[in-house]
């Protein structure tokens, strides 16, 4: 019988497939983990006072991958003990989808909580991706903080979240 | 020298297209390549204050000097998540 490769699931990905959560997890999984936190993100019905009908996600992908391994090494410098996994979903997202799935691995459960809000907090200040979101009446492209990794007060303002 | 520039988002909209080639002189700084590109369409002017960049797929400073075919990617304020 030929043998079988094992093939690891991605630890970081942007594509316009649905999330597996239990994949994202998956990919980080280790004999070692006592605790796994899986942070999902769903699209929203209702946004600003505008009745939301769905998200149209853009992403410079090779940069946006590199930001989630970025972002992994930061969380890792802070909890040695974490691992992150990242997938965010681009393209059309409808209402209760979900667009990213962030899971922290640790040996225990605070370092995995704090690095996967310290994940989510991250990504939303750097990776270059964009919501197009369509409502009733509409469409707007969202538009939050300018991205840059450099920027010390914003990563120590992700810090103190992660750590509350 | 020839820059090939990328665009997203609202940036793609104003441009209309996603990538543009931009003409700037030997030398040239991603910020001459903002430049360029913001004479050609006016309303690019109200995020000169909000974008950051990329040269080569990597984050960079608007300061970086530019070397012929590279690629920039202008990005205007993100939101993912």
């Amino acid at each position: 019988m030929p043998q079988r490769l094992r093939v690891s699931p991605t630890r970081f990905r942007v594509s316009d497939d649905p999330i597996d959560q239990a994949e994202v997890a998956a990919s980080i999984a280790a004999s070692g983990s006592g605790a796994v936190v899986t942070f999902v993100g769903l699209v929203r019905d209702y946004n600003a006072g505008r009745q939301v009908l769905f998200l149209d996600y853009e992403a410079f992908a090779p940069l946006a991958v590199k930001s989630f391994d970025r972002i992994a090494g930061e969380a890792t410098e802070k909890w040695p003990s974490a691992a992150l996994a990242i997938h965010h979903r681009t393209g059309r997202v409808g209402i209760g989808e979900a667009s990213i799935a962030i899971a922290a691995v640790s040996p225990h459960r605070a370092d995995a909580f704090a690095a996967s809000r310290y994940a989510i907090e991250r990504i939303k200040q750097i990776s270059p991706i964009w919501k197009h979101e369509h409502f009733e009446g509409g469409e707007v492209w969202i538009e939050g903080a300018t991205a840059d990794p450099g920027d010390e007060a914003a990563r120590r303002a992700a810090l103190e979240r992660a750590c509350w | 020298m020839l820059v090939t520039v990328r665009l997203f988002a609202r940036l793609r909209e104003i441009a209309g297209a996603a990538e543009v080639e931009v003409e700037v002189p030997l030398g040239a700084t991603v910020e001459d390549a903002w430049a360029a590109l913001s004479a050609r369409h006016s309303a690019l002017a109200a995020y000169a204050t909000s974008i950051s960049c990329a040269v080569n797929e990597d984050y960079a400073r608007m300061t970086v000097r530019l070397q012929e075919g590279d690629e920039v990617a202008f990005l205007p304020p993100v939101s993912g998540g």
